[in-house]
């Protein structure tokens, strides 16, 4: 199934590079190739790789990604679609990676270990320190470079673990409460609302007195800086998010990337235009198309009927990856799985939500489908420790 | 309980199942909506997206005179625009390409202020690319993106300053009347008539362009060119076929005295079509193709002659001695007079009214005259009298009936009302309730006085008055336009009366020295009086006598200095009527202006003069 989306996502950024405007990223499909070759030999890496093994290098792991998000910070450099940023590694001038994206896969696996070790899931927010400190740090670290679209996959996947090991879900919305404190306190009313619900929440939950009273005013908190958290946001970053609420209020500079989406996938149709037909793709009116916005090409290619396709092949490696998760022989794998199930997730559902102006531009890669070699070895490898996790759970009940 | 308990980790497999069928399952409906539910519109606007029209501009119609030769007419011609996805870049490119079109600064601003108001739109830099330039950016169009050349029809005026003031001239469309909207199909670069007939009928002339569609990638490049979508013909301007006879008019324009200024009109008195129409000093239309030369426009509209002036239409003239005409006819109607009657006070060379002594332009007097006598001679002591028979009130009210208080009706822009008189209460608003007396009636019965009138006013009277049954449309210049009929109200001897009598006036009245052999030609001189320098010449003729074929008449400014008028005048008849064979003159030139002037001239000349249709004009560029 991965394989089916590899070979989709390949094709369609072969078309994405083919376009009537000369740009750099005709030829990216071959490197792309590369890359997805290199990615099944790490998958199948990944595969022999016992868990043990695993698990035992996992702290090591974690904070060498750490320190390379740390290094990045100092001496990282800003290219291709998110040219402003500094989230990549070079060496010599040659940039070699994104450690983010490893640090994605770092922090499921320093997760796994941390909670996989635990009978019982935690039971207070105290319990939950230390899984948020694991998830905090790399979070603090990229929303630093600023690369706030991969900032919120580690939330993503903080949430996607947390559920998977038994926390109760008010205890999350709990968790959560802060950060959508900050987004309802745009609006006064919204926010007094919301801050009635978690009081009532509180009340009914009956959580320690100290750890209620931190949320609550953890809450209270947040909407009160929000205004000024929005001032000290970048003015890219306030932009993205008022044009991701309307479009059309500047169309030719913010609002340009959604409109210009969104006119390619609903130009599509059902049927789409065809292979290497698109309009839209071919004009270079679609923004990013080899990386960001490469769904929005498969739209306007394949039309509706390809994008169920896709969807559905993604909704159903989701599923296996759950059913993996479900039936892994030990926590940690367990944990691991549906961590890399939360990092899929998330990374699927906010790209695909952006190119339809369901979700917030922001700069994440669809899994298997962006151009762009970490995320895409990063995936590989996920997706090849699964399948050992599978293997392993096949193995061990086939001696009944 | 543990979390690792097959049951507690099967439900919540299930429960995270769920999510993401959920979440599937919308992402699947917004693309549905989006896909499915409202493709056309997305897909309407993807099409407008990558598809620039570009106007293709539609020729304008022809102008021919009576004969079918042309008198303006589009040629072939190039302009250069540009598509810029941004300010920016366009700012780069016409660096870029500046010294190649050889644009100045005031050019880039212009550049810049076009593609503010249109930025779908290619913005032209110019108009009238030589081909050579259009082959240099031809060879150069893959560096230059955006690059638009296109066929634009010229306007070419193959007459020049000829025919002018009656064809006009086009320009390009302001940044002002573009924000209006005013236009109908206003676009930049759209060319617009200026004046004359190419303002009459930009309407009919103008066509409706066509569109092109262009195939264009996101920055705004031109990538493809036809074939992408169907393109839109123009539709052609419609030709118009003035009534000019253009050989006529460049008779007129030739015989005009050179360096004078003035204006002559010949019509044909039974349809109304104007023969022809040259106000002096003349300009060449063809100046304003492709925009003027601003140091040429400041010239042109501040030049003390003003060129741009259309002299028959734009200009009033007190009437002087034609106006005569007009009261004769005024009481002949009313039955006051007939052509035999004879004034109480035979002319003594003047008039002694209450304390007031109004001279006739003879100093030693006509005698005793009977109408016709009075305007073979022009007598103003006759007419002096006769006005005071009139009476103002019928004086206003006659006037205004025969329309000497509107424009003559002619299909030019900008024609000028005349002036005169509505009633009484313009000299009480004027100079006091008691500041004026009946005196007043005998200079507007000479011609003089509150009174002025535009040649073609006075042209569409003696139309009337040339055609048997006294009626006549109103001059016109568009072939099948005829405009409204007046009527003198005459019996048809009392006008043929009135016309031996101004056949008398060239045969051996105040004209005697314009005979022209073989033809009996009636008219009339006048002398209007102006402050300001030598006093200004008109004659009205028509010919032959008996069954008018033709009224020609002139005014020339300042003409007391020695110009020639009736003689003129009377060339221009002979031309028309004989062809290129008419005899010569039977005299030479000489001065035939009697001085038939009005004791107390009032000035109302040059009142239009300084009137220029400058707003309408285009700005220099």
């Amino acid at each position: 199934m991965a394989a089916a989306l590899a070979a989709i996502g390949l094709a369609t950024l072969y078309s994405a590079g083919q376009t009537d405007v000369p740009t750099g990223i005709a030829d990216i499909w071959r490197k792309q190739a590369g890359w997805l070759v290199l990615g099944a030999a790490v998958a199948a890496l990944a595969f022999r790789i016992s868990p043990r093994l695993l698990e035992w290098v996992t702290p090591a792991v974690y904070w060498g990604a750490v320190a390379l998000l740390v290094l990045t910070l100092v001496v990282g450099t800003g290219a291709g679609t998110a040219a402003g940023t500094r989230s990549w590694l070079a060496v010599g001038g040659v940039r070699i990676g994104q450690p983010a994206e490893l640090a994605k896969l770092a922090t499921i696996l320093m997760l796994a270990r941390q909670l996989g070790s635990r009978r019982r899931p935690p039971q207070s927010l105290r319990e939950l320190l230390p899984a948020c400190a694991i998830v905090g740090i790399p979070f603090v670290l990229v929303g630093l470079q600023p690369d706030l679209g991969s900032a919120i996959v580690f939330l993503g996947v903080l949430f996607a673990v947390l559920f998977w090991v038994g926390v109760e879900p008010w205890r999350l919305v709990l968790l959560a409460s802060p950060l959508i404190s900050l987004l309802m306190a745009f609006s006064t009313w919204s926010w007094g609302l919301w801050i009635v619900a978690v009081t009532l929440l509180l009340l009914w939950a009956r959580p320690y007195l100290g750890e209620g009273l931190a949320i609550w005013l953890g809450n209270v908190v947040m909407g009160t800086i929000a205004l000024e958290l929005w001032r000290r946001l970048a003015p890219y970053q306030q932009n993205r998010l008022l044009s991701f609420l309307n479009p059309e209020v500047d169309p030719r500079a913010t609002g340009w990337n959604i409109i210009q989406s969104k006119v390619a996938i609903g130009s599509g149709g059902l049927l789409g235009k065809g292979f290497l037909e698109g309009t839209q793709k071919r004009l270079a009116f679609v923004p990013s198309q080899h990386t960001d916005f490469i769904f929005s090409v498969l739209a306007e290619e394949m039309g509706f009927v390809g994008v169920a396709a896709v969807l559905g092949l993604f909704v159903g490696l989701l599923g296996n990856l759950v059913r993996i998760a479900r039936d892994a022989t030990d926590p940690f794998s367990s944990v691991v799985v549906f961590g890399v199930v939360g990092l899929l997730f998330t990374h699927v559902l906010e790209n695909v939500g952006m190119t339809i102006g369901l979700m917030p531009i922001t700069g994440i890669p669809l899994p298997l489908f962006s151009y762009g070699g970490s995320f895409l070895l990063v995936t590989c490898a996920a997706i090849g420790m699964s399948l050992r996790v599978a293997w392993e759970a096949r193995s061990s009940y086939s001696p009944d | 309980m543990t979390w690792f308990h097959p049951y507690a980790l099967g439900r919540r497999a299930g429960v995270a199942r769920w999510v993401i069928w959920l979440v599937g399952v919308v992402l699947l409906v917004a693309f549905f909506r989006v896909q499915v539910l409202a493709s056309s519109r997305y897909r309407v606007r993807s099409e407008r997206n990558r598809l620039r029209s570009i106007p293709i501009p539609a020729p304008r119609g022809v102008i021919t005179d009576r004969n079918g030769a042309v008198l303006a007419e589009s040629e072939p011609g190039y302009s250069i625009g540009l598509f810029a996805p941004s300010l920016d870049s366009l700012r780069s490119t016409l660096k870029h390409i500046a010294p190649l079109l050889r644009l100045g600064p005031a050019d880039l601003a212009a550049a810049e202020r076009a593609y503010r108001l249109t930025p779908y739109q290619p913005v032209r830099l110019r108009h009238d690319a030589p081909f050579d330039l259009v082959s240099a950016l031809e060879e150069r169009r893959v560096l230059i993106p955006g690059l638009v050349i296109q066929a634009e029809p010229k306007r070419r005026y193959p007459f020049g300053p000829i025919a002018a003031h009656v064809v006009g001239y086009v320009a390009e469309i302001t940044e002002a009347e573009l924000a209006t909207g005013a236009i109908r199909g206003a676009r930049p670069g759209l060319l617009v008539g200026r004046d004359g007939l190419e303002r009459q009928y930009d309407d009919i002339l103008r066509g409706r362009d066509g569109e092109r569609f262009v195939e264009v990638d996101a920055l705004g490049r031109s990538v493809r060119e036809g074939g992408v979508a169907q393109n839109l013909d123009p539709e052609p301007g419609q030709p118009i076929r003035t009534t000019l006879d253009i050989e006529l008019q460049r008779f007129v324009a030739e015989t005009f005295p050179p360096g004078m200024r003035g204006a002559v009109m010949v019509m044909d008195p039974a349809t109304g079509e104007v023969l022809a129409l040259y106000s002096s000093p003349s300009y060449d239309p063809n100046w304003f193709i492709g925009g003027v030369d601003p140091r040429l426009w400041t010239a042109l509209s501040t030049a003390e002659d003003f060129p741009l002036l259309n002299r028959a239409t734009e200009a009033r003239y007190p009437p002087a001695s034609p106006w005569k005409l007009v009261v004769a006819a005024l009481a002949l109607s009313r039955g006051l007079v007939d052509l035999d009657s004879r004034m109480p006070i035979p002319c003594r060379g003047g008039l002694q009214y209450y304390n007031r002594y109004f001279r006739c332009w003879k100093t030693t007097g006509h005698g005793d005259l009977t109408l016709a006598q009075a305007i073979q001679y022009s007598c103003d002591v006759y007419f002096y009298q006769l006005g005071l028979k009139l009476g103002l009130g019928n004086l206003f009210g006659d006037a205004g009936r025969l329309g000497f208080r509107e424009p003559s009706g002619i299909d030019l822009p900008g024609e000028i009302k005349p002036l005169f008189p509505a009633s009484t209460e313009y000299y009480d608003r004027r100079y006091g309730p008691r500041g004026w007396t009946s005196a007043v009636a005998l200079n507007l019965a000479i011609g003089q006085g509150e009174n002025a009138q535009t040649l073609a006013k006075m042209m569409a009277f003696y139309a009337m008055l040339a055609n048997p049954d006294g009626r006549a449309p109103e001059p016109h210049l568009v072939m099948g336009r005829p405009g409204r009929t007046r009527s003198l109200n005459l019996p048809a001897e009392q006008l043929a009366g009135l016309r031996e009598a101004l056949v008398e006036v060239v045969q051996r009245g105040t004209a005697a020295a314009a005979r022209v052999a073989d033809l009996k030609i009636g008219g009339k001189t006048g002398t209007a009086q102006n402050p300001h320098g030598a006093d200004h010449g008109w004659f009205i003729a028509f010919a032959p006598a008996d069954a008018p074929r033709v009224v020609a008449g002139a005014i020339v400014e300042f003409a007391g200095h020695g110009s020639a008028v009736a003689p003129m005048v009377n060339r221009i008849i002979a031309r028309y009527l004989q062809g290129a064979a008419a005899p010569a003159l039977s005299a030479d030139y000489q001065l035939v202006l009697p001085a038939d002037s009005a004791p107390e001239p009032v000035p109302i000349l040059p009142d239009s003069t300084g009137r220029i249709v400058r707003d309408s004009i285009p700005q220099a560029r």
